[in-house]
């Protein structure tokens, strides 16, 4: 069975990649793009852990295909940051110790940005629901919490919530 | 002397109920020594399985740890993790 | 207290520095597990168990071997049969024929799950199907799932040669009892005669699993003059390398092992599922191999930590004295012996000061898989028990549930029923910043409870080896050997940069393999800022009187006339002559010409950990409706020594408090009547997730452990023990209902307010 031929955009550079058929966005971005960032928790849809954003969509790559990357915009946790200068939300999770072992963070991260582009001025209680997609173990969703609300005021330009 | 203190299955299983012990030893491996010289298996129990509390304080392995006069020696299971 | 720098004067220690590997891991560019790869690389799969016993009769590996692209199989038969004998390796006894056979089983598969076979090959699609091409005969045998199941005499017996130890005279027939424990204190019959009130129950838990998000994984490579390197995601590279050896009959010096980053372990990662079979495929292949496990693999094949029966029964005089408590605690093992029942024993009953204490354990293997450490292991278990039986005597009593502790809680001096007097312990003023906290006092609004529960664990000291390397510029390398699970390089950095006296970005922490550090124990029993942090700053200390004597040289003077303040080398006093102060870089610069590099790493076994007591408060209110417990508000009150990171500590706490919910309310292993798991996935199993939760709120009590040179006892352990019973008596307190079997979930809710209602209407 010969390779589909996907011609993408991957945080704003055009790529071309060959995959299988069943093979997912995910195991493209990480074993063949070498875009290890975006992790594998579950691969059922369920952790978050894999967040991208497809043409201003949050979804999960472990359940996107390959091949449905063709002819759109993907952006991953690589894509998040402007060279060396962190987004918002990277430094506010800095800021604010919202990482422990860091595993689920890209995720969290890909996803807070969806949100934030979606809604600037969320409450607690949707980023809460925004972000129930994606599991941390470690955290208890405190500090995750009070990092994408920090980082939101500061989007809006907002001085820094206490 | 230092007593020692048996409180749980697996040193009493050794000392035929007894619960408690004054002992000679003024370091740890003479203890082993004498607690196996008088409960045969006692002290390899001790040296390969058990944490030992000296007056409160936990030693997971207690070579180097000093027995003073009077001290109250407990032996318990070593503790883990996660 | 002799603390190395006064506490008050401290600069570093207490903050909260943006951590130095933070940068790496909100960028996606950490390299956890499966993100490793090498040139040449290959994938392993595990072929595993459909059956939860079956004995194994035939494996045939030749259609899988005839497939293309695959370049290895291995089974039992490739590893060396290894004696059943016990041997302490730092977490605790560890049988190393049982991690052979956990690993890989031998003869029987003990668990839906059991790894038979695993194969290598050249892509991921190939060694799936090869791994469906291992032909497995079984003969299938019955099993047994639930301890007391498993505890009776007629049960399926997963070991024939398992004799209950601790038991006299040795019995005779084999069973699922691996062995009996007992603790005794007084004379508990006498006591509960003397008891005015009694309260009894009887309390099931259900196993729960670590549930880290990344799943096991790891990269081996092995050459042809058998030198191996393993990457691994782990809590213990050191514990990779001793017990991958053990498993392959390998030299441990020809091993190397990497620590890769973590991403959670809880005690999970504590032990080795993959890392023996990539390394013996990686050697048959010749190839580097690299595995991992899906999440399904996770949850049937790997620890989750004991369900258990615990029978709790407390005796009190009028006044709120306990005058006697009973507890006898049945916890799985999983497939192998080796619960936590030492720690169950004692935890529970070890916050009370009790005259007259009985406590019996079991230790109980089932066809379950096997279980490993989970934060405080055995103690939360118990403590929901015992912790929920304190409400219902503080009920009984018409006590406050707070002052029944206060009244009964140990405090220094106070003797546990295992026989260790409490020393240097915090757990009153614990309890003292509770009351005192505003939650404790807030009104509650009508359908509305509270619940309180305390926590105790002992933590642990152990071997752990640290170096501070001062380099040619005057920053600062420091090494540890332990995995960073959460925040311990910075805390790591801290404990040098305040005994340096520079600022913490000037030390840059970095986690060693086990060819760059001397030998450390695994991270985990919340013991690596204690322990680590202890060689660390000792090392820290050496390299002070270094840079002094270096200071001392360039100025012509006596070593002992200089002094190490603020960075910087000072004359010490007048008479010592009138030098400029040197900084660290100054004297970096100048380190060949006054004596080489200058650097130390000292290696210890720190003993006389202090312990830690939690107090949680947990407000819910019960949808009657659905059976839905909400978490309104959340405090958790811990004394943990001294915090060297302030948010990582409050994380800490956090996510304890957090995985105890999810233990509360939702997880739990469900099996079908062939003992298959039904849940193996985040949809079924359901951890708590960001929109059930409320904002938990931590509270740091620092009563300082006067044997670590900062105050500090370690923070991970104790949150995870509270919550059940908090949670549970917070249900009591909305609804009447006193829920003895967790989880407390929506179904189990629904049929208890049934059953009440009904009883009502009767
Ligand atoms: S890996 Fe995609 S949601 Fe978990
Ligand atoms: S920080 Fe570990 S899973 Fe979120």
């Amino acid at each position: 069975m010969s390779k589909h031929h996907v011609t993408t955009t991957i945080n704003g550079e055009a790529v071309e990649f060959l995959c299988e058929t069943q093979e997912t966005l995910l195991d493209v971005l990480r074993n063949t793009l070498n875009l290890t960032g975006s992790k594998e928790g579950c691969a059922s849809g369920d952790c978050g852990a894999c967040s991208v954003i497809a043409d201003g969509t949050l979804v999960c790559s472990c359940l996107m295909l390959g091949v449905e990357a063709e002819g759109r915009s993907i952006t991953t946790v690589e894509g998040i940051a402007d060279g060396e200068k962190l987004h918002p939300i990277q430094q506010k999770f800095l800021e604010h110790a919202a990482l422990q072992c860091g595993f689920c963070t890209p995720g969290f991260i890909v996803a807070a940005k969806a949100l934030l582009d979606a809604n600037p001025n969320p409450t607690e209680e949707e980023a809460r629901y925004w972000l129930a997609g994606n599991l941390c173990r470690c955290t208890g969703y405190d500090k995750i919490i009070r990092a994408v609300m920090d980082a939101a005021a500061e989007l809006r330009g907002e001085a820094r919530a206490a | 002397m230092p007593k020692v203190v048996f409180s749980g299955s697996e040193t009493r299983r050794f000392t035929g109920g007894r619960t408690e012990l004054e002992v000679t030893a003024t370091t740890f491996r003479q203890l082993v020594r004498e607690l196996d010289a008088r409960f045969p298996g006692l002290g390899e129990q001790v040296e390969e399985g058990m944490a030992v509390a000296i007056d409160g304080v936990i030693y997971q392995d207690a070579y180097g740890a000093p027995l003073a006069e009077g001290a109250e020696i407990v032996l318990i299971p070593k503790i883990g993790g996660g | 207290m002799n603390y190395i720098v006064p506490q008050s004067e401290l600069k570093i220690v207490g903050t909260s520095p943006v951590r130095p590997d933070g940068v790496d891991k909100v960028t996606g560019r950490a390299t956890f597990g499966a993100d490793m790869a090498l040139a040449g690389m290959i994938w392993g799969k595990v072929k595993r168990s459909p059956h939860a016993h079956a004995r194994i009769v035939s494996i045939d590996t030749s259609k899988a071997m005839a497939l293309a692209g695959v370049k290895a199989v291995v089974t039992a038969a490739d590893f060396p049969e290894i004696p059943n004998e016990e041997a302490f390796v730092g977490e605790g006894p560890m049988n190393f024929r049982d991690l052979s056979r956990n690993c890989m089983a031998r003869d029987k598969a003990l668990y839906e799950g059991h790894a038979v076979a695993a194969v290598a090959a050249s892509t991921q699609a190939i060694a799936e199907q090869a791994v469906d091409l291992i032909e497995v005969t079984y003969e299938v045998l019955p099993h047994v799932i639930d301890v007391e199941a498993a505890m009776a005499p007629d049960a399926p017996v997963l070991h024939p040669d398992m004799f209950t130890a601790g038991i006299e005279p040795k019995p005779t027939r084999p069973s699922n009892i691996a062995k009996r424990v007992s603790f005794a204190k007084g004379d508990v019959d006498a006591g509960f005669a003397e008891a005015e009130v009694i309260v009894e129950g009887r309390y099931t838990t259900q196993p729960v699993h670590q549930a880290y998000i990344e799943p096991h994984a790891c990269v081996a490579q092995v050459a042809t003059d058998g030198q191996a390197q393993i990457y691994s995601s782990t809590q213990g590279q050191f514990m990779v390398r001793a017990y991958s050896a053990k498993i392959l009959g390998w030299e441990i010096a020809n091993l190397r092992s990497f620590p890769l980053e973590i991403g959670g372990g809880f005690g999970g990662k504590t032990v080795v599922y993959l890392e023996p079979l990539a390394l013996k495929l990686a050697q048959k292949s010749g190839r580097p191999v690299k595995m991992m496990m899906t999440r399904e693999d996770v949850f049937r094949a790997s620890g989750p930590t004991s369900g258990a029966v615990i029978e709790v029964k407390i005796g009190a005089k009028r006044d709120g004295a306990i005058v006697a408590a009973r507890e006898v605690l049945k916890y799985q093992a999983g497939a192998f012996a080796g619960s936590p029942i030492g720690p169950g024993c004692m935890c529970g009953l070890a916050m009370y000061d009790i005259p007259n204490v009985d406590v019996v354990g079991y230790d109980v293997v089932s066809n379950r898989p096997k279980v490993a450490a989970y934060r405080a292991p055995g103690a939360p278990i118990t403590s929901f028990a015992v912790e929920s039986a304190m409400d219902d005597l503080a009920r009984k009593l018409a006590i406050d549930p707070l002052a029944l502790r206060e009244m009964n809680g140990v405090r220094d001096g106070s003797k546990t029923h295992y026989g260790v007097t409490h020393k240097d312990i915090g757990f009153l003023p614990v309890l003292e910043a509770a009351r005192n906290h505003p939650h404790w006092k807030a009104p509650l609004k009508p359908g509305q409870g509270r619940g309180v529960a305390c926590g105790f664990w002992f933590n642990i000291g152990g071997e752990s080896s640290g170096a501070v390397h001062v380099n040619e510029d005057g920053s600062v390398s420091v090494v540890s050997g332990n995995p960073d699970i959460g925040g311990s390089r910075a805390s790591m950095a801290m404990m040098a940069a305040e005994v340096l006296g520079i600022p913490v970005e000037q030390v840059r922490p970095i986690v060693g393999d086990t060819a760059s550090i001397g030998f450390s124990f695994l991270t985990g029993g919340s013991r690596v800022t204690f322990a680590t942090g202890m060689a660390v700053t000792q090392a820290a200390e050496r390299v002070v009187e270094q840079l002094k004597t270096r200071a001392a040289q360039i100025w012509e003077i006596p070593a002992e006339a200089v002094e190490w303040k603020d960075g910087k080398a000072w004359p010490a006093g007048l008479n010592a002559g009138a030098f400029e102060p040197l900084s660290l870089a100054q004297i970096a610069l100048k380190a060949g010409r006054t004596g080489g590099p200058i650097s130390s790493e000292v290696s210890l076994n720190a003993q006389g950990a202090g312990a830690g007591f939690g107090c949680h408060i947990c407000d819910v209110e019960v949808d009657a409706e659905t059976g839905q417990v909400k978490i309104l508000r959340y405090t958790a009150v811990q004394d943990v020594g001294k915090a060297i990171h302030r948010a990582y500590v409050e994380g800490q706490i956090q996510g304890g408090a957090a995985q105890g919910i999810g233990w509360a309310l939702n997880e739990e292993y469900i099996y079908d009547t062939k003992g298959r798991m039904e849940n193996a996935g985040f949809l079924d199993y359901r951890v708590p997730v960001a929109s059930d939760l409320p904002l938990i709120e931590a509270v740091i009590v620092e009563v300082p452990n006067p044997r670590h040179p900062f105050g500090v006892r370690g923070v991970g352990e104790v949150p995870i023990v509270p919550p059940m019973a908090a949670v549970a008596n917070a249900i009591r307190s909305a609804t009447g209902l006193r829920m003895p079997d967790l989880p407390m979930s929506p179904p189990k809710i629904c049929a208890a307010l049934d059953a009440a209602a009904g009883a009502k209407a009767a």
